[in-house]
């Protein structure tokens, strides 16, 4: 039977969250400590070296990344923490924030160092009020030891709009604008918020930063899957057992995910399906399950690991009722500003409405496939992008549930 | 009541400020009155459009009245696959308003929403964003009577 292993979670109930010298004791801010002691060259290396890759969805390497506005001369730079967790079945980075807020607050330091930046914001979603007032306290207890030097943290509250997770979008969002994706290059480390070098950063990726430097970038890549080391945080819903989260080095498989932490499908029920990474993630059949979780492994099977969202549905599902609605939930939050998305989720959900009502044939199914396709080159952001994902995933594994509609 | 050109004019300066200030709004009013809008686009110097467009993109705001209650229920796929729409027809029925409408005596809204990330426990709905897990149609009654 597989273990977890707590990195990120190391403090869970263990601590007062809201109590900074519990974190301290626990040896919390000696990350940054070790950090400042560094050139910031040597750190952004030293995070490199750890292989650590962004765990929002895209999954870069973090130090790469950090290395981007280092070498980017300006008067000013910013660091962002990407808190806006709106992928369905999805609330690692909520447990992250409200359990240890202080190790969230010590990775932003050390970026800012490292990329020579005083001013962070947290980007929190606005579904969660409660979260965003721990981690204000959490920042006037971090203010008033000093511990995070002249580095300074704002909370800025979205207001429920998915598509502000993706980067450029949080940045208008940040700046006062409706949340809507920038056309890129430029890139947000070298041109970000208020067009100055920027750093965003999900919040697991800046919780596993203190450890990484308290015990070196060697520890750090040695766990888990070589190409993408150390641990995720996943959270089960559906049709499981154990619905609750997990941390896992990132070379367990799906199915030491679902049957030996989830406790398999619960009512002696069978398996049908997985969909992980949230919303936007592929569907897995049963024959894949023996993939490892980690981003490059479920990349080779057409799906994601993205935010570690592990929704699981029995045999009594039917997929196309599912799939109706995440394709209602993609024309609902599409921003509208390319015609790709912005028509092609509108279209795709109004197809998947229509063969759910038994009025389709074989040639919707290839001109939904079509549509997905196309999407998935065509669109300006990772929503529309990804947003074909589940049907065109659902269309090669389970084809017999929308073939089953046909009248 | 608090001044909607006070509440406003308090973020005049902050950089992005116009979000914060229509979070102020809504932590006062529980929506953004009309003319607060128009308001903002003056103190921010922008045109109306645009404080019109920043606060009808968000699904949080709300321009224009609603209840002082605002009931949201997730219709995301963990929440509908563990009987979100029941949910949604026992608060339908016991309120006798249709999703998107407010009560009579201005206590209650209902609003659909995506993932409030509390999906240990599903289905899941929030008043006035505080979570209540694990929902059946017979527990609408009793939560619903906290806010009555």
């Amino acid at each position: 039977m597989a273990e977890e292993m707590r990195i990120l979670m190391r403090n869970y109930g263990k601590i007062d969250p809201l109590n900074i010298d519990d974190y301290i004791n626990a040896g919390g801010y000696k990350g940054l400590e070790k950090a400042r002691a560094m050139s910031q060259k040597d750190l952004i290396a030293e995070v490199q070296k750890s292989g650590l890759r962004g765990r929002g969805g895209a999954g870069f390497n973090a130090g790469m990344k950090w290395g981007f506005s280092y070498n980017t001369p300006a008067d000013q730079k910013y660091v962002v923490c990407n808190a806006d967790e709106g992928e369905p079945g999805t609330y690692k980075d909520r447990l992250i924030m409200e359990n240890d807020p202080q190790s969230v607050l010590e990775g932003m330091a050390v970026c800012g160092y490292a990329i020579g930046s005083n001013k962070g914001y947290i980007y929190c979603r606005g579904e969660y009020p409660y979260v965003v007032e721990k981690l204000n306290t959490a920042i006037e207890q971090a203010k008033a030891k000093g511990v995070l030097g002249d580095f300074d943290i704002e909370v800025r509250m979205g207001a429920g709009a998915y598509v502000c997770g993706e980067e450029s979008a949080l940045i208008e969002s940040i700046e006062g604008h409706r949340g809507e994706p920038r056309f890129k290059p430029p890139f947000p480390p070298v041109t970000g918020l208020w067009g100055k070098p920027t750093i965003v950063n999900n919040v697991e990726t800046f919780a596993n930063i203190p450890l990484i430097l308290e015990k070196g970038a060697d520890w750090f890549a040695g766990i888990g899957a070589k190409s993408y080391p150390g641990t995720k945080l996943m959270t089960l819903t559906g049709d499981v057992a154990n619905r609750t989260f997990i941390e896992v080095p990132t070379d367990t498989t799906i199915r030491q995910v679902i049957f030996d932490f989830g406790g398999g499908i619960p009512g002696g029920k069978k398996f049908k399906a997985v969909q992980i990474g949230g919303t936007s993630g592929g569907f897995i059949p049963e024959s894949l399950l023996d993939t490892a979780i980690d981003f490059d492994s479920m990349g080779a099977i057409g799906a994601t690991l993205g935010s570690g969202a592990v929704f699981v549905m029995d045999e009594s599902r039917d997929v196309v009722d599912v799939i109706n609605q995440i394709t209602k939930f993609f024309e609902h939050e599409s921003c509208g500003k390319c015609s790709p998305c912005r028509e092609g989720t509108k279209r795709m959900h109004e197809m998947v409405k229509y063969i759910y009502s038994g009025r389709g044939t074989a040639a919707d199914l290839d001109l939904l496939e079509r549509l997905g396709t196309v999407m998935s080159k065509a669109c300006l952001c990772g929503l529309g992008q990804a947003a074909p994902s589940p049907v065109l995933t659902t269309l090669q594994h389970f084809k017999a549930d929308y073939t089953a509609k046909f009248n | 009541m608090a001044d909607y050109k006070e509440i406003v004019g308090a973020y005049k300066e902050v950089p992005g400020g116009l979000i914060e200030a229509y979070h102020a709004l809504q932590r006062e009013f529980n929506y953004i009155p009309e003319e607060a809008v128009e308001e903002a686009a003056q103190i921010f110097d922008i045109p109306k459009a645009k404080a019109y467009g920043v606060a009808t993109f968000y699904s949080y705001f709300k321009v224009g009245k609603r209840g002082k209650y605002i009931i949201r229920i997730c219709e995301s796929a963990p929440c509908h696959i563990a009987g979100a729409a029941q949910v949604v027809s026992a608060l339908e029925k016991e309120l006798g308003i249709k999703m998107g409408e407010t009560t009579a005596d201005g206590l209650f809204t209902l609003e659909f929403t995506e993932c409030v990330g509390q999906c240990q426990a599903t289905p899941v709905i929030t008043i006035n964003s505080k979570p209540y897990e694990d929902l059946t149609p017979d527990k609408i009654n009793a939560i619903l009577a906290e806010y009555k």
